[in-house]
C-alpha cells in the first residue's frame, strides 16, 4: 500500500476511535482529564518497560492504561480531600507523572526507540511500521488502531444508553442504580486505551485535539447525541485526511498538521454552524433589533393616533426628533416597515395599515396583562 | 575532599551559578503570580498558555526576531491570542471552559509543530533553539542575557504585585464586591493575566512547556496549606517556587555527573519533581489544612465535653 494513503489511514482510524469517547469528555465536562491522561501514560509505560524490558510488549499498554486510571484516581481523591480544587489536583498529579516519566526515560532507558522526542511529539512517520507484537504475530498499526476503534464503537453502543443518562443527568442515573461512578472509570479507561494506542503516531498531546476538538465543533451543529457522535468521527476523520495533505505539501510533521486541520474545521464551524455559529448569531441579533424598530415606530403612530397631535407626531421629518433615532435609521426604519405593509407614507404623513395597528395593539394589550 | 565538598564545589562553578539562580527567580514569580491563579481558578490556563506559545515563537523566528526578548515575544503575543480564542469560545458558545482550553491547547501546539518542523526542514541554515528544549526545558543553557531578561521580568511582576495588592486581592476573592467600590475588574484581571501569560513565556526555556504548568499551581497549592491569610500564602508560594528552582537545577545537575556520566538530564522534571515534594509535604504537614494538623483538631474537638448550648 502506498505509504501516505497508509498514514491517512492510521489516523482517520485514531481521529474516529479518538471521537467517540471525546464526545462524553466533552458533554462530561472533563476534557482537560484527557490531556493529563495523555501525559500520565509515558509513567505507565516507562515502569512497564522495567519490568518487561521489552518495548514492543502488549503489557505497556496495560502499564499506560493502569497509570492513566491511578491517576484520576488520585486527582479525585486529593479533590475529595478537599484542601485543593480539581482544576488544581489535575495539573500538579499529571505534570508530576509526567516529570518522573521524562526523569526515567532520561536517566536509564538509553538508545531505545523511547526517546525524549517521540515521547512527547509523537512519530507519524513511524506510525505505519509494526509495533505491538502478540505472541510472535507482528501487528500493524493500522490493524491495532481499527482493533480500538472497534472495541469503542462497540462499548459507545452498548452502553450508550448509560453514557447518555449518566452524562446529562448522573443524579438521576445514580438513583436508577446505572453506577455513573463505575461508569466514568470505564470511560477514562477507554480515553487511556486510545491514547496509549495512538501514542505513537500522534503522542500525548495532540490526541487531546483528536478527543477534543471534532467532539466540540460536532456540539454546535447538532442536539442530539447520536448525530453528535457521528458528526465529530466524520470531522475527524476529514481533519486526518486533510492534515496528512498538509504535511505532504509543506514537507512538516504530519500529526501536528492534523491538529491545525482539526483547529481550522472547528473555527469554520464556529463561524457559519446553523443556528449556534457566530454568523447566525449575528444575524439573528440584527434581525431582533430591526423588528424591535419597526415596532417601536407602529406603536409610536398607534399611540398618537387620532389625537389632537397626530399631524405633528406623525410626520416624517420630526420623527428623528421624538424616537431620538438619527435621521438615517429613521429612513431605513421607515422604508423596511413600509415594505412589511405595517405603515403606508403620503408626503410627510405615516399612517398605520390595519396590520401595523393590529401587531402595536397585540404588543401594547400583552403589556397592560403584565403591568 | 570528601563528598561534600565535591558536591559544593560542583554546584558552585559557573556553570551551576547562573542557571540555577535563573530558575530560582523564575520559581519566585511563577509561584507568587500562581498563587493568585490558583485561587481565581485559573490553574489550567497556564499549561494552555504554555502549550500555545510555540507557534509565536516559531513565527517570530520566522519574521526575523531571533533574540532571546525576540522569541519571548512572539511567544507571548501567541498565548495572549490563545487566550482570547478560549474567551470568545466560552462566551459565544455553548462549550465548556476546560472543553475550550484543551482544544485551543492542542490545536496551538499542534501548529507550533508544524512551523517548527517546517523550518528545520526548509530553512536553510536555521539554527532555531531545539525543539526539545522549549518542551523539557534545559537551564543549564540559559545564558546571562536570558538571566538579565529574567531578572528584570521578576522585578516588574513583583513590584505590579507589591503595588497593586489590594486590588489584586479584591478582584481575585470577590470580582462583584471589587466592582462595586469602583475598581476596575476587567483591567485588573487582564493584568493579572498578562503577568501569567509573561511568566509562563519566561519559563519555557528553563522548564519547558509541559513542566510550566507545576510551577505555576504546585507553590500555590501547596502554600495554601500554610495559611488562611492570602498575603502569606503568596509569600510561601513564591519561596517554594524559587527553591523547587534552586534545589530542582542543583538536582539535575549533581544526577547529570552520578547517574548518566555527563549525559545531561533536562532540568525541568527535576524542578517539577521538587515543587511537588513541596505539595506532598505540605499536604501532609501544613499547620493551616494539613492533614496531620486537621487530624489533631479533630481529635481535640472530640475530646471537648459537648455542650449544647455553646457560650
Amino acid at each position: 500500500m502506498n505509504s501516505l494513503l497508509e498514514l491517512a489511514l492510521v489516523l482517520s482510524l485514531v481521529a474516529a476511535a479518538c471521537a467517540l469517547p471525546g464526545v462524553f469528555l466533552v458533554l462530561r465536562r472533563a476534557a482537560m482529564t484527557s490531556d493529563a491522561i495523555g501525559h500520565v501514560l509515558l509513567f505507565g509505560i516507562v515502569l512497564a518497560y522495567f519490568v518487561t524490558r521489552d518495548l514492543d510488549s502488549p503489557w505497556l499498554l496495560v502499564g499506560a492504561t493502569a497509570a492513566g486510571l491511578l491517576a484520576v484516581g488520585l486527582v479525585e481523591a486529593l479533590t475529595q480531600s478537599r484542601r485543593l480544587r480539581s482544576d488544581a489536583a489535575l495539573g500538579v498529579v499529571f505534570s508530576s507523572l509526567f516529570a518522573a516519566g521524562v526523569l526515567l526515560v532520561s536517566v536509564s532507558v538509553k538508545n531505545v526507540h523511547l526517546d525524549v522526542d517521540a515521547v512527547l511529539l509523537g512519530q507519524p512517520e513511524m506510525a505505519t511500521e509494526p509495533r505491538w507484537h502478540l505472541g510472535g504475530m507482528q501487528l500493524a498499526p493500522v490493524v491495532v488502531m481499527a482493533g480500538v476503534l472497534l472495541l469503542n464503537g462497540l462499548l459507545t453502543t452498548l452502553f450508550f444508553k448509560e453514557l447518555k443518562l449518566s452524562t446529562f443527568d448522573p443524579e438521576l442515573a445514580a438513583v436508577l442504580g446505572f453506577r455513573p461512578v463505575g461508569l466514568h472509570y470505564g470511560l477514562m479507561a477507554v480515553v487511556a486505551i486510545t491514547a496509549v494506542a495512538a501514542f505513537d503516531a500522534v503522542g500525548p498531546v495532540l490526541v487531546v485535539g483528536f478527543f477534543v476538538v471534532p467532539a466540540a465543533a460536532a456540539y454546535l451543529l447538532t442536539n442530539r447525541l447520536a448525530m453528535m457522535v457521528l458528526l465529530a468521527m466524520g470531522g475527524g476523520v476529514v481533519g486526518a485526511i486533510g492534515g496528512t495533505v498538509l504535511a505532504d505539501t509543506l514537507n512538516t510533521t504530519t500529526a501536528g498538521a492534523v491538529a491545525t486541520t482539526l483547529g481550522l474545521l472547528f473555527a469554520l464551524t464556529f463561524l457559519v454552524a446553523p443556528e449556534r455559529g457566530l454568523i447566525a448569531q449575528w444575524r439573528l441579533r440584527h434581525r431582533q433589533r430591526q423588528n424591535f424598530e419597526e415596532l417601536m415606530l407602529t406603536v409610536h403612530l398607534l399611540q398618537h393616533e387620532g389625537m389632537p397631535e397626530e399631524a405633528e407626531e406623525s410626520r416624517y421629518s420630526n420623527l428623528a426628533a421624538h424616537l431620538a433615532w438619527p435621521p438615517a435609521q429613521v429612513d431605513a426604519v421607515v422604508r423596511r416597515a413600509e415594505r412589511r405593509g405595517l405603515i403606508v407614507r403620503s408626503g410627510e404623513q405615516l399612517q398605520l395599515t390595519a396590520a401595523g395597528r393590529t401587531w402595536a395593539q397585540s404588543v401594547l394589550h400583552r403589556d397592560t396583562t403584565f403591568p | 575532599m570528601n563528598w561534600a565538598e565535591v558536591i559544593l564545589e560542583r554546584l558552585n562553578s559557573s556553570a551551576v551559578r547562573e542557571p540555577a539562580l535563573a530558575t530560582a527567580l523564575l520559581g519566585l514569580t511563577a509561584g507568587s503570580i500562581g498563587a493568585l491563579a490558583v485561587l481565581r481558578r485559573q490553574s489550567l490556563l497556564g499549561d494552555a498558555v504554555a502549550h500555545a506559545a510555540l507557534p509565536g515563537v516559531a513565527v517570530a523566528f520566522l519574521v526575523g526576531a531571533r533574540t532571546p526578548l525576540g522569541l519571548i515575544v512572539g511567544g507571548a503575543v501567541a498565548g495572549w491570542l490563545a487566550m482570547r480564542v478560549v474567551t470568545l469560545i466560552t462566551s459565544q458558545s455553548r462549550l465548556a471552559f476546560d472543553t475550550a482550553l484543551a482544544g485551543v491547547l492542542a490545536v496551538f501546539f499542534g501548529a507550533g509543530l508544524v512551523l517548527f518542523t517546517y523550518i528545520q526542514r526548509n530553512v536553510p541554515g536555521a539554527a532555531l533553539t531545539p525543539l526539545e528544549r522549549y518542551l523539557y526545558g534545559q537551564a543549564a543553557f540559559l545564558r546571562s542575557d536570558d538571566l538579565a531578561l529574567i531578572a528584570a521580568f521578576t522585578t516588574i511582576a513583583l513590584s505590579t504585585v507589591v503595588l497593586f495588592w489590594k486590588e489584586f486581592a479584591a478582584v481575585s476573592f470577590d470580582p462583584a464586591f471589587a466592582a462595586s467600590i469602583g475598581l476596575p475588574v476587567r483591567r485588573m484581571e487582564g493584568a493579572l493575566t498578562t503577568l501569567l501569560v509573561a511568566a509562563v513565556v519566561m519559563g519555557l526555556k528553563a522548564v519547558g512547556v509541559v513542566l510550566m504548568t507545576t510551577l505555576l499551581i504546585a507553590p500555590g497549592v501547596a502554600a495554601r496549606q500554610w495559611s488562611n491569610r492570602l498575603g502569606w500564602v503568596v509569600f510561601w508560594a513564591g519561596v517554594f517556587g524559587a527553591t523547587a528552582g534552586l534545589g530542582g537545577t542543583w538536582a539535575a545537575h549533581l544526577a547529570s555527573f552520578e547517574l548518566t556520566r555527563g549525559r545531561s538530564i533536562p532540568t525541568g522534571p527535576t524542578i517539577v519533581l521538587a515543587a511537588t515534594g513541596w505539595v506532598a509535604v505540605s499536604l501532609l504537614l501544613g499547620p493551616a489544612r494539613g492533614w496531620l494538623w486537621s487530624k489533631r483538631q479533630m481529635k481535640s474537638a472530640r475530646s471537648q465535653p459537648h455542650t449544647a448550648n455553646p457560650p
